[in-house]
């Protein structure tokens, strides 16, 4: 039925847009038009489609909300839980789709009858009510271009005001994104205390199994359970790694690529490290994990040491290999805009090539060269794959490379993956997590990019 | 020290430097080496699969089918050929004992009936006749014969046993083990069984979640685009929205995997683990990318095009719509397929979504329980069997031809269709 209706709205928005080209050019005929005869066509094709479309998608979403809030208003004076009611709701609905097996009521007939009458009036009051309006907004349009007033003002009014809302995706995102790690969080901080999870030592969301609602409720067991301290000492401590990797071979290959490297060797090598940065994350984990983690292991044997097929230094690693194209082309592009009046400067001097780099160029670019070691820090926080891979999922407390550890990303995923019950605290802790690390690397970028905007306007 | 020697020893850190530059570029290279070269080396056998020839004799008493009647295909449809399959299978070794029966049969892929079943559908001749029969060699074997699985350890520590690799190795030596391209890979939906499995499933959803993220990215983006540089007043509201998209662009891809969550499915109640969330989720990731892409090509079209079009009477949308818009499509075009290569490769937000459920079945519609590529090379490096490592890389190979293909394909937009405005 949805369907239909949607596809009659665009039907008839369209052959309105040839039916007011039509009428322009019948009106041409005798006076002088005010726009182009396609105006006249946008122009009652959008009043003809945009309300219609604009009704018909408020109702498609209040209507669920509304028929439940009827069926139920006859058991909210019996002091019923929000659960029960919404179970009850369930119940209701499978029976109205013949799919219902369990205990059948008088209550719960009667509401399923009154379920499919409510339904069934709000489709057909929905066809009714779309289409009036479609016909309505389109007669008033068809009088406005036959009364020949002005049609392209409007339609571009209308356009811009499309692309005004377009621009306001990336904000509602950010807004989606804050509200919905918000929401969960605050609840988590309702059972279990901001200070245990900032502060505790110990993170076992397995232990926090829930069976039913009302257990949900008792503090008493998520005691000791949902201290993020170790998970928040294994991601820096996995990124600090990966730095260590990153740091010496992106920067040391951005500066020869800015400084010494042939107009050829750029031409050919840059793009090619850049490929490290387009390979998806998942292959990277799926490297350290297959080849890393057990090359590590094995040498360490022959050097007699301890090392975890899991090891931190394995996931790290390979961490620090993806991120090595986003601080060399970084930190290329930063030492490319020193200008070169410095560098003739200290030419000028007697000073060697090696030693205006260290004690001209990168003073000069150190800002940029910072911001772009911050950014190269809020990817490997953030990455994924690797760490879930590559890296132990149980979280222990180590500053030891070759042991195991666990990040706030991968704890994410162990959380989630499979099925998750809502407004259960160990569901609400993933939120949580994922909050720190919206909150930390938004810090870091937003840090990192106004050092590098300062930096750029510093030579420009 | 004098003169002379500092001189030497500063020549001497001028040349070390220089090496440490080049070395670090070449350690960025060898990375990449020895990565392209690990997954193509356990990779390249995946596109190989081995069979067993075998003798199939399709008696019409073990069917328990009438011998004077040609059979209907009702009639094969319900013939067993489970009991049938292992009394064929006991010919390879008349005197097997009860657990080796076992073993033989573990040798083949447990679609063995329905490969029996249908050779004798496309062959209805072959009825009461012995005639040779391809059938899927199980994983072990399979690897056995790929030269993956060492045979020289102790038997208790092998998946494949001595009696059956005494079996094969007679099979081998009458030429009865071929090797021919793996096209159940690209054509079977995923499986436990790593000799059956394949990347259709996964391939389906990655073209659904790909074509629903463009979709809505694309035109979202590029109208956002507009709006900001062409139409936007210089204010705080529209800085805020520049300010938005920059962070947006950087915040880890796992976040909105936790968007999709909370509110795609919790608010609004979509199907888990299907393309469509998964598309959705992955064009909000993929919008900034594209927004940055088009803004900046906007902004190369140089204004004399634009004051040209307002000279000759157009109006500020005319001009937009007919010149600067497609003079900067090229460039939005090639920023989409980056962005859109982006999110091919990216698995974390979907695994939060539920794409990373066990899908049996190759999706139609983009409402169907799905996974995707990268998903699948999780989901099958995370199994213990070893038939599933070949996969993996074979999968991670696929995944990258497409990635070079569209990266390839942004590169060529950019060189023939982009003006050069000098």
């Amino acid at each position: 039925m949805n369907s239909v209706i949607f596809l009659t709205i665009v039907l008839l928005a369209l052959s309105s847009y040839f039916f007011g080209r039509k009428k322009a050019i019948l009106i041409q005929s005798n006076k002088r038009l005010t726009a182009l005869p396609k105006f006249y066509g946008y122009y009652l094709a959008i009043w003809c489609g945009a309300p219609a479309f604009l009704l018909y998608a408020l109702w498609s979403i209040f209507e669920p909300s509304i028929v439940r809030f009827f069926i139920l208003s006859d058991y909210s004076s019996q002091g019923l839980l929000e659960g029960e009611l919404n179970l009850f709701y369930e119940k209701v609905k499978s029976l109205s789709r013949n799919q219902y097996s369990g205990e059948l009521t008088a209550e719960l007939q009667r509401s399923a009858e009154k379920y499919l009458n409510f339904r069934d009036i709000a489709k057909w009051s929905k066809v009714v009510i779309v289409l009036s309006l479609l016909i309505a907004s389109t007669g008033y349009a068809y009088t406005k271009i036959s009364n020949n007033t002005k049609t392209r003002e409007p339609v571009e009014i209308f356009l811009k005001g499309v692309f005004f809302l377009s621009s306001l995706a990336a904000i509602l995102t950010t807004i989606g994104i804050i509200f919905s790690l918000l929401f969960q969080t605050i609840e988590f901080f309702q059972v279990i205390p901001l200070f245990d999870f900032v502060f505790g030592m110990h993170w076992y969301p397995a232990k926090a199994f829930v069976r039913d609602a009302s257990e949900a409720l008792d503090p008493s067991m998520y005691s000791d359970t949902f201290g993020a301290v170790p998970i928040f000492a294994g991601t820096f401590f996995i990124a600090l790694i990966a730095m260590c990797v990153a740091i010496p071979i992106g920067l040391l290959s951005g500066i020869y690529m800015a400084e010494y490297a042939s107009k050829r060797l750029r031409q050919y090598a840059k793009p090619v490290i850049e490929i490290l940065a387009g390979i998806p994350t998942v292959v990277y984990g799926f490297f350290a994990a297959l080849t890393v983690g057990p090359f590590l292991k094995d040498l360490g044997l022959s050097l007699g040491l301890e090392v975890s097929a899991e090891s931190a230094l394995a996931a790290g690693g390979v961490m620090g290999i993806m991120i090595i194209p986003f601080i060399s082309s970084l930190s290329d592009d930063v030492i490319t805009s020193v200008p070169q009046n410095l560098r003739d400067g200290s030419y000028a001097m007697g000073a060697t090539k090696s030693e205006t780099i260290k004690r001209v160029i990168i003073p000069a670019a150190l800002p940029g060269i910072v911001g772009s070691i911050l950014l190269g820090v809020s990817r490997a926080i953030g990455e994924t794959m690797i760490v879930v891979m590559a890296s132990g999922l149980a979280a222990n407390l180590t500053l030891n490379p070759l042991e195991s550890t666990s990040t706030i990303t991968a704890q994410i995923v162990v959380i989630l993956i499979g099925d998750q019950q809502f407004g259960d605290p160990k569901t609400q802790a993933a939120f949580a997590l994922g909050l720190s690390l919206f909150i930390v690397t938004l810090v870091l970028n937003i840090v990192a990019l106004s050092v590098v905007k300062k930096y750029r306007e510093k030579y420009e | 020290m004098n003169k002379e020697e500092r001189l030497i020893k500063r020549y001497k850190a001028e040349k070390r430097f220089q090496f440490y530059g080049k070395a670090a570029i070449f350690m960025a290279l060898l990375f990449l080496v020895v990565f392209i070269t690990k997954i193509f080396s356990t990779g390249y056998t995946a596109f190989q699969k081995t069979w067993l020839v075998i003798p199939v004799n399709y008696n019409a008493d073990l069917l328990y089918l009438d011998p004077d009647k040609k059979p209907t295909t009702e009639d094969i449809n319900d013939a067993d050929f489970y009991e049938f399959g292992i009394e064929t299978f006991i010919t390879l070794d008349p005197d097997a004992s009860e657990d080796q029966i076992m073993e033989l049969k573990k040798m083949f892929a447990f679609t063995f009936e329905r490969e029996l079943k249908y050779y004798l559908l496309d062959n209805p001749d072959s009825f009461g006749k012995t005639v040779d029969v391809k059938l899927t060699a199980s994983d072990d074997l399979d690897q056995v014969f790929k030269g993956n699985y060492p045979r020289d350890i102790p038997e208790n520590r092998r998946r494949a046993s001595d009696y059956q690799l005494k079996i094969f190795d007679k099979l081998n030596e009458d030429g009865r083990v071929i090797s021919e391209f793996n096209a159940s890979f690209f054509t079977n939906a995923d499986s436990r069984e790593a000799e059956l499995a394949g990347i259709a499933s996964s391939f389906m959803g990655s073209l659904f979640s790909i074509l629903v993220c463009l979709s809505i990215a694309f035109p979202v983006a590029l109208l956002a685009a507009v709006y900001l540089e062409e139409f936007a007043p210089k204010n705080r509201f529209t800085d805020f929205i520049e300010v938005n998209i920059n962070n947006l662009a950087a915040v880890p891809s796992i976040v909105f995997g936790l968007l999709g969550l909370g509110v795609l499915l919790a608010v609004f109640g979509l199907p888990r683990s299907t393309p469509l969330v998964g598309g959705i989720t992955l064009s909000l990731m993929t919008l900034p990318t594209i927004i940055i892409a088009a803004r900046a090509s906007l902004k190369a079209v140089p204004p004399s095009i634009r004051e040209a079009a307002l000279a000759m009477g157009a109006s500020k949308m005319q001009t937009t719509m007919h010149h600067t818009v497609p003079l900067a499509l090229p460039g939005t075009l090639s920023g989409t397929i980056i962005g859109l290569a982006q999110a091919l490769g990216e698995t974390a937000p979907l695994i939060l979504i539920g794409m990373v459920a066990f899908v049996n079945t190759i999706p139609g519609t983009p409402m169907d329980p799905a996974a995707s590529l990268p998903v699948q090379i999780y989901i099958w490096a995370e199994s213990a069997e070893r038939g599933f490592v070949e996969k993996v890389s074979a999968c991670i190979m696929v995944l990258l031809f497409f990635l070079i293909f569209m990266n390839l394909g942004a590169q060529l937009i950019r060189h023939k269709f982009e003006k050069k405005w000098n």
